[in-house]
């Protein structure tokens, strides 16, 4: 079996292991048949498969049928360092589970792992309504990887957790996401995403948390988890680009079609109104901030203090890598703020980073409209608008951040979040074009194609 | 901290939704983050503090006299994922050892008038756990008489006090689990353990739960089963009219609460209080709709005040040492209701009475402070009112003129302590005929009264108030801690039960452990639970 699957963690000299992944796989291919992409089975796409960990290694390029895509196991390359923070400094990092945080390490592998499977299950319909070769191509290729981040969660438990692990991970393919009896474990991962704005949003908020989730496990003392997650960071870096770069794509064929007709209600022209992605950001953007968890959370606060998660970059940053003393202020709607213990504030101070990178990628769309005489500017809304975790949850207020009644929320949703009606208007813009090289009328042509190949590249070969 | 006060009503519940119906009844749970006894914790997730338990409480009893109709009570939550994560740990880990340890004997009598409610009243418990229930929830869930668990492959049911906290679960969890559900010790050790829980068919295997539901058809299938369940009730159960609680509401002072058949006396200088029990002023026949007497009924009224008047005593006064129960009234009147009570014991009405009254009985047996009962000329000690002086870790009798007490057939078995004997059987243990030969009418004067065994010393009436006083005195100048102690074991001889265990293993072990710095020292698990900094444990097994 291994010679199938690509690995740089030696699993042809583990008999534990192969022993693990020979019941699980062929478990994970069912899920694949049953949760993936259909009626794609046969379709040859033009996909980069990991195959090594070197440069050349993890962008090979070549046409594949995705059931025989090679899944692989990657461990970045073993790099000299210690522990970087938390009541372990300086120590080497570790090999094995330590047995007194087992637990911890169990539910924060086990929350990651839950993710991966989750957003392909949401995409499941998407390929459908592609807007492009291009995006369908792109949007095979994230599933894919979303399914290898899948394999590096289930490695993980298999390799360190024994029973208990491999059961946690036949469970990653047995919950799905939106299901009434088994759901996934995070709210964000169980929001349907039901067109291709949604996907997008997804993209740039939703798998933007997971490079600061996994960025806060690439400091982690358990080096396995580590390397583990610095390799999918690599791969995590596409996920956000599709998502930036499709909305950036629909926010540029607005702003023209808008430039071109005068008209602002762009629906009618075949374009998506900038209102209504306002509402889509509103609507992920604040979903996306929940996936962080409590801005005062103990769980975050033990994870920081046994090695597990660091801050973002924790290593490079200059500071105390205790983090014993000192108080996260945390502002709250309406004035006043939350003094919270620096160790417990651990999920804001991510999700503090998050926000800035959010806050480029919003610039780089409103750039699109500014190069066009767009007057219309996209926003992040306030942090606390929205929210169903955390301090802010169960808080009203508008984007703005303006603390308001429960009824005025109730009157204001309707304007700030989409609509059913808005929902079936971006729906019926939704009819697939796969002729190579031609694209939707409500999203622009990416500048260039994938790996350096042609727009008009044939990037899926129909069966 | 103010005083807290155990009376509540439904209708002003703030954690607790309370349906009751012609024969079921629901209980969700739905605490209010801000609405906790002190400010300094939030009651996240449902999890509870006293708050919760007093509103629990209050809905277990109501049930049995307000509710009878009803055969099926369903205990749920209203979070979504999530059913009980048991006690506030930053309540606990703020809260003094006393406080602590009487929380969690309060939590575990409530959650024995639950199992008790199931076996005498016919109400039956089922924990409908819609999501995560751990600790606290869990050991909730263990009282009830059917544990289902909503299968989502999520939720877990765990008791994670021990990797998490470095304590135990206070409320009979182990116990429980082992005893009542006979669940095997080696994989009750690896789930007391095993901080994540267990969810699905292996909570079911191992025999955590009894059942799972399906989370899109939990509610569907949960009414499926309490129907079944509320077809084996008697028939003629379902739609049965109750008697509603009034409050108590006693006026109280600076140093005395005053109830309607009983006063509350306090010498906080001294560390001294008093009981005292007015007997009944006049007794009616019970009418053949018993219902008809409603709470103004002596006996009901009594103990539902004493039980009050105890639990102020354990939370409101943890100074006072010594707790004097006196009695005035006319002992023959006592004795005539004793035989009413007796002959309709198994009337409805009269039995719950009768189980409140044991309740109230039990909960002296287990309230850390000393009782001495003092029987005086006036007294009425008769029967049913002579298990306080029974219930007392001594009782002095007076040889004045026309001091009386009298033993009756309620002392026979009808009000059994927590290890399943009656007081008299368990105060003569290894004369069990003999104990039972005295459960019947007789009036004793003190000397009688000595000669049977039924007092512990008979001063004469010169040296009444220097015997007793010297007596208070001296009890009151030992170690309080000692007192305890030696009280826990003095009172329950005699055969283990559930119960029993229960309150020992408590009593022993976790608040052993309460203690120690490695749950409550500066580096303590419990104390820093939440806080940034791990616990350090001094590695010595004792």
């Amino acid at each position: 079996m291994s010679y199938e699957i690509p690995n740089n963690v030696d699993l042809d000299t583990d008999p534990q292991l192969k022993r693990a992944l020979a019941t699980w796989q062929p478990q994970y291919l069912e899920w694949w048949r049953e949760a993936g992409p259909q009626n794609y089975d046969t379709s040859r796409i033009y996909l980069r498969t990991a195959v090594g960990i070197t440069a050349e290694g993890w962008a090979h390029y070549d046409y594949v049928r995705m059931p025989e895509y090679r899944w692989g196991i990657f461990l970045a390359p073993p790099v000299k360092r210690k522990i970087g923070f938390g009541d372990h400094p300086d120590e080497e990092p570790w090999q094995q589970v330590p047995g007194e945080y087992r637990k911890e390490l169990r539910r924060v592998i086990v929350t990651q792992g839950d993710t991966e499977p989750a957003s392909v299950e949401q995409n499941h319909h998407l390929a459908t309504t592609a807007p492009s070769l291009y995006d369908l191509r792109n949007l095979f290729q994230l599933e894919v990887e979303e399914g290898r981040h899948l394999w590096a969660m289930a490695y993980l438990l298999h390799r360190y957790f024994g029973r208990d692990g491999r059961e946690e991970a036949d469970e990653l393919l047995f919950r799905r996401s939106g299901d009434a009896d088994h759901p996934r474990i995070l709210h964000a991962f169980n929001a349907p995403v039901r067109d291709w704005v949604d996907y997008y949003c997804f993209g740039m908020f939703a798998d933007r948390d997971g490079k600061y989730q996994l960025a806060a496990l690439a400091e982690s003392a358990l080096d396995p988890l580590s390397r583990t997650t610095r390799f999918m960071l690599t791969e995590e870096a596409f996920h956000m680009f599709v998502g930036e770069t499709g909305i950036q794509r629909i926010v540029r064929r607005t702003a023209e079609v808008m430039r071109q007709s005068g008209r602002s209600d762009v629906f009618e022209l075949g374009a998506i109104p900038l209102e209504i992605v306002q509402k889509y950001v509103n609507n992920w953007y604040s979903e996306s901030l929940d996936l962080f968890g409590s801005e005062d959370s103990s769980n975050a606060a033990a994870y920081f203090a046994a090695g597990l998660k660091g801050r973002y970059q924790e290593s490079a940053l200059a500071t105390d890598h205790r983090a014993l003393d000192g108080v996260y202020e945390m502002k709250m709607p309406g004035g006043g703020e939350e003094q919270i213990p620096l160790r417990r504030a651990m999920n804001a101070l991510l999700r503090d980073a998050y926000v800035q990178d959010c806050t480029r990628g919003l610039k780089r769309w409103n750039k699109e409209l500014e190069e066009r005489g767009v007057e219309y500017r996209l926003a992040l809304p306030d942090i606390a608008f929205n929210r169903k975790v955390g301090l802010y949850a169960g808080l009203t207020c508008t984007p703005e951040g303006k603390l308001i009644s429960a009824e005025e929320y109730e009157q204001g949703r309707k304007l700030w979040l989409v609509t059913e009606d808005e929902r079936a208007r971006v729906a019926a813009l939704m009819k697939p074009v796969f002729e190579p090289g031609k694209f939707a009328g409500w999203i622009a042509p990416p500048p260039r194609g994938v790996n350096n190949q042609p727009l008009d590249y044939r990037y899926v070969q129909f069966a | 901290m103010d005083e807290i006060s155990f009376e509540t009503h439904p209708s002003r519940y703030r954690h607790l939704k309370f349906e009751a119906g012609a024969d079921r009844a629901q209980l969700t749970l739905k605490v209010e983050e801000t609405g906790g006894l002190r400010p300094n914790y939030l009651l996240k997730l449902n999890s509870y503090d006293l708050s919760v338990d007093i509103e629990l409480a209050d809905a277990v009893n109501r049930l049995r006299f307000e509710h009878p109709g009803v055969s099926v009570v369903t205990i749920t939550g209203a979070i979504d994922g999530i059913f009980c994560a048991g006690a506030n740990i930053f309540m606990l880990a703020s809260s003094g050892h006393g406080f602590k340890v009487n929380f969690c004997k309060f939590t575990n009598e409530t959650r024995l008038a639950i199992e008790e409610a199931s076996a005498e009243s016919g109400q039956r418990y089922v924990a409908a756990l819609n999501g995560t229930t751990s600790g606290g929830g869990y050991e909730l869930a263990l009282a009830c008489d059917e544990i289902l668990l909503v299968d989502d492959r999520r939720s877990v049911v765990s008791l994670p006090e021990l990797p998490f906290l470095g304590v135990l679960p206070g409320t009979g969890g182990l116990t429980r689990m082992v005893d009542k559900r006979k669940v095997r010790r080696d994989l009750a050790d690896v789930f007391s353990t095993l901080a994540e829980g267990v969810r699905g068919e292996r909570a079911v295997k191992w025999g955590l739960v009894d059942a799972l539901l399906a989370r899109s058809r939990f509610n569907e299938l949960l009414e499926k089963r309490i129907n079944e369940l509320v077809a084996c009730a008697e028939p003629g159960r379902a739609g049965r009219s109750g008697v509603v609680l009034d409050a108590l509401e006693p006026s109280s002072t600076e140093d005395e609460i005053r109830y309607r058949h009983l006063t509350l006396k306090l010498d906080r200088r001294r560390r001294l209080a008093e009981l005292l029990v007015a007997g009944p002023e006049r007794v009616e026949p019970i009418p053949e709709h018993s219902t008809a007497l409603s709470a103004d009924w002596y006996p009901l009224r009594l103990f539902r005040e004493i039980d009050d008047a105890l639990l102020r005593l354990r939370f409101n006064y943890p100074e006072i040492g010594v707790v004097l129960v006196r009695s005035s009234g006319d002992l023959r009147r006592v004795l005539e209701l004793e035989r009413a009570v007796y002959e309709r014991r198994n009337d409805y009405f009269v039995k719950e009475t009768l189980l409140l009254i044991k309740r109230a009985l039990k909960r002296m047996d287990l309230t850390a402070k000393s009782f001495f009962t003092l029987v005086e000329p006036d007294s009425c000690f008769g029967g049913f009112l002579f298990e306080l002086a029974l219930a007392s870790d001594r009782c002095y009798m007076s040889t004045g003129r026309a001091a009386q007490i009298a033993t009756g057939l309620l002392n026979r078995g009808a009000l059994p302590m927590g290890n399943g004997l009656s007081r008299l059987r368990t105060r003569f243990l290894g004369q069990p005929d003999y104990a039972d030969r005295l459960a019947s009418e007789r009036v004793y004067n003190a000397e009688e009264a000595f000669e049977a065994g039924l007092v512990t010393a008979i001063p004469d009436e010169l040296d009444w108030e220097g015997e007793i006083r010297l007596a208070v005195d001296e009890r009151l100048s030992l170690s309080p801690d000692g007192l305890t102690g030696m009280e826990a074991n003095l009172r329950f001889p005699g055969p283990e039960t559930m119960e029993t265990k229960i309150f020992a293993r408590l009593s022993a072990w976790q608040n052993w452990i309460f203690q120690r710095p490695n749950a409550v020292g500066p580096r303590g698990a419990l104390k820093l639970y939440g806080q940034p900094e791990r616990p350090e444990f001094d590695w010595a097994r004792t």
